[in-house]
């Protein structure tokens, strides 16, 4: 079975977000727990930025716990440059043992299915991840210069500038991460880079109908069941095939690039980024679920891995979608 | 006049540009190489100098007006070097926008700063 | 998914809002126009002040880069492509800009590896392709001649 049940339910303790300008003047706002209104983030470089922000993120969550970060097993943390250059250089000031995982924009449930299944199988008592990432980072390495006049494209996204950070712990709190569901790579042959939701969606397809199929679910089981970074096409693609194939998800489908940001911003199809997905849900779902708004939560983080590199030698978009499912229990 | 037919024909020969963006996959870079292209091919037949004639900086402006810079240059040089000129002619007579754009940019990275958006 | 890549391909075209062409020509129109009649104006005022043909136009050419430098640097000229797209981006100016933005973008890594490498990372096959078209050229003018 693809699905893997957590008998020991490892609980999520805590989750911290911090987000760029842009994101801040979108829909999630008020849920965000910083807010880095200069880009640059008072650093050099916008790299540098990028792993301070990150830094902090996981700063909060120590903070936020009432953790040292001795207390705190290893780390998994990951985003979207080169070598993983975002975390590694922002870690390195927290002292934790640490495991760099790239999953592309999928990083953010890579890393809590890691932190839960070393959390149930009692190799570490609390076990954090970290995923971040920078539009203007990103830009420089993938797409042009920031100055470059290009146009984009209506399915284009816009790279979220945030990070996010949690806590899995073996005890506290009643939120718990009951299974997770980790993705196979699937490649439906889409090449266009500036559409990345549609060569994601159907990653995020096979990895939820997989989850339900395996747990045996019906189709109302969660509150939420929120993808990662499909943005408003490839939102549209996976809620239209799902229900083709029996996974009727109506009103409880969403998706965190679609949601980021508003309309008039010109976001294109929506956000995305390692940052996307694990600041919207560090901000906004967890709140709900810690307010007893929502009780359960599947989490589907989609990836697109691709390169540069891949993407000049003529190769197609291959994807990625981790599944995570959330859940009050009884404490 | 000449301000009517450079407005008309340059904005005609970028328009041809935006079809290429919106309607197919082609980068601007494979975009640009087109046009610089095409100018040295219509320029080394002598087409493109008669476009110049009546559209003046209509033609001479986008990236095709650039390619046809090259080939007359080359030619000229041909003329007067010989086989020498096939490889001195095109940079030489191209050498004042290049060295600009080089410059300027240069001096663009000392002054400005990449800006968020 | 029961789809073979050819299906999934044009399933998605379906899905997916095209770019208003009609309404991003006429912008690329405009605009472009507009930079070529002012490459006009200058060169006419180039000719006034007594230059000759060949240098009022290579000076046009200097001035427009020069311009398009300016604006890219105060960060001006990828607001007005975004909306103009090939309008800025074929006329003389959109090389410079392909030349002042990397430039401009990589000083994180130094003037040499960083300005000075990248520079032409953009615009360098233009050029490439450019002088290898022109020296075709010149090989069949030679061997004609």
């Amino acid at each position: 079975m693809q699905t893997i049940i957590l008998n020991n339910k490892p609980r999520l303790v805590s989750c911290a977000s911090i987000a760029g300008k842009k994101e801040n003047d979108g829909n999630m706002s008020e849920f965000f727990d910083a807010i880095i209104l200069d880009g640059r983030y008072g650093k050099k470089s916008w790299e540098e930025a990028e792993s301070e922000m990150q830094k902090d993120a996981a700063f909060m969550v120590l903070h936020k716990t009432e953790n040292k970060p001795e207390d705190i097993s290893f780390i998994f943390g990951g985003d979207l440059l080169n070598q993983c250059m975002g975390t590694s250089f922002g870690i390195t000031k927290l002292n934790i043992p640490f495991f760099g995982i790239y999953g592309a924009c999928s990083t953010f449930c890579e890393g809590l299915i890691l932190a839960s299944m070393c959390v149930d199988g009692g190799y570490g008592k609390k076990v954090m991840c970290t995923s971040s990432s920078h539009f203007c980072s990103s830009e420089r390495q993938f797409r042009f210069p920031l100055e470059y006049g290009g146009q984009r494209a209506p399915a284009a996204q816009w790279t979220v500038t945030a990070a996010g950070a949690a806590l899995v712990s073996d005890s506290g709190g009643d939120i718990s991460i009951t299974a997770v569901t980790p993705g196979k790579v699937i490649d439906l042959g889409i090449s266009d880079a500036s559409n990345m939701g549609a060569a994601m969606a159907p990653a995020a397809i096979d990895t939820i109908k997989t989850h339900f199929k395996d747990r045996g679910l019906k189709n109302n089981y969660f509150d939420m069941v929120v993808t990662g970074d499909l943005g408003k096409f490839g939102y549209s693609i996976a809620k239209e095939k799902l229900k083709e194939e029996g996974v009727d998800l109506s009103n409880r489908f969403y998706d965190c690039g679609a949601m980021i940001y508003k309309e008039e911003q010109d976001a294109h199809a929506g956000g995305s980024g390692c940052g996307c997905c694990a600041s919207v849900f560090s901000g906004y779902i967890f709140d709900m679920l810690k307010q007893g708004k929502i009780d359960r939560v599947l989490l589907v983080a989609t990836g697109a891995l691709m390169s540069t590199t891949s993407a000049y030698q003529g190769n197609s978009i291959p994807s990625v979608a981790h599944a995570v499912s959330i859940e009050r229990v009884r404490k | 006049m000449t301000y009517l037919w450079a407005f008309l024909i340059g904005g005609a020969i970028c328009s041809i540009g935006q079809i290429l963006i919106d309607k197919t996959m082609l980068t601007p870079a494979r975009i640009l190489v087109m046009y610089v292209v095409l100018g040295v091919i219509l320029g080394s037949f002598g087409v493109y100098e008669k476009l110049i004639d009546f559209a003046g900086a209509g033609a001479t402006v986008p990236l095709t007006g650039f390619g046809n810079v090259l080939a007359k240059g080359v030619k000229e040089a041909v003329d007067k070097d010989g086989i020498v000129g096939i490889f001195t002619g095109g940079l030489t007579a191209s050498s004042g926008g290049i060295c600009a754009a080089i410059l300027f940019g240069y001096l663009g990275a000392l002054f400005a700063r990449s800006k968020e958006k | 998914m029961n789809m073979s890549k050819k299906q999934y391909k044009k399933y998605v075209k379906t899905k997916v809002t095209k770019s208003p062409l009609f309404k991003n020509m006429i912008k690329a129109y405009i605009t472009g126009g507009i930079i070529c009649t002012a490459g006009q104006l200058l060169n006419d005022s180039y000719l006034y002040f007594g230059f000759a043909e060949e240098q009022a136009g290579t000076l046009t050419s200097i001035t427009l880069v020069f311009l398009s430098a300016f604006l890219t640097s105060i960060g001006i000229y990828d607001k007005i492509a975004k909306h103009a797209g090939a309008g800025t981006l074929v006329p003389i100016t959109g090389f410079a800009n392909a030349v002042v933005s990397p430039a401009i973008e990589f000083k994180d890594e130094g003037y040499v590896l960083g300005v000075a490498a990248n520079i032409f990372k953009i615009a360098g096959p233009v050029i490439t392709y450019g002088v290898i078209a022109s020296v075709v050229s010149g090989l069949i003018y030679y061997a004609l001649g």
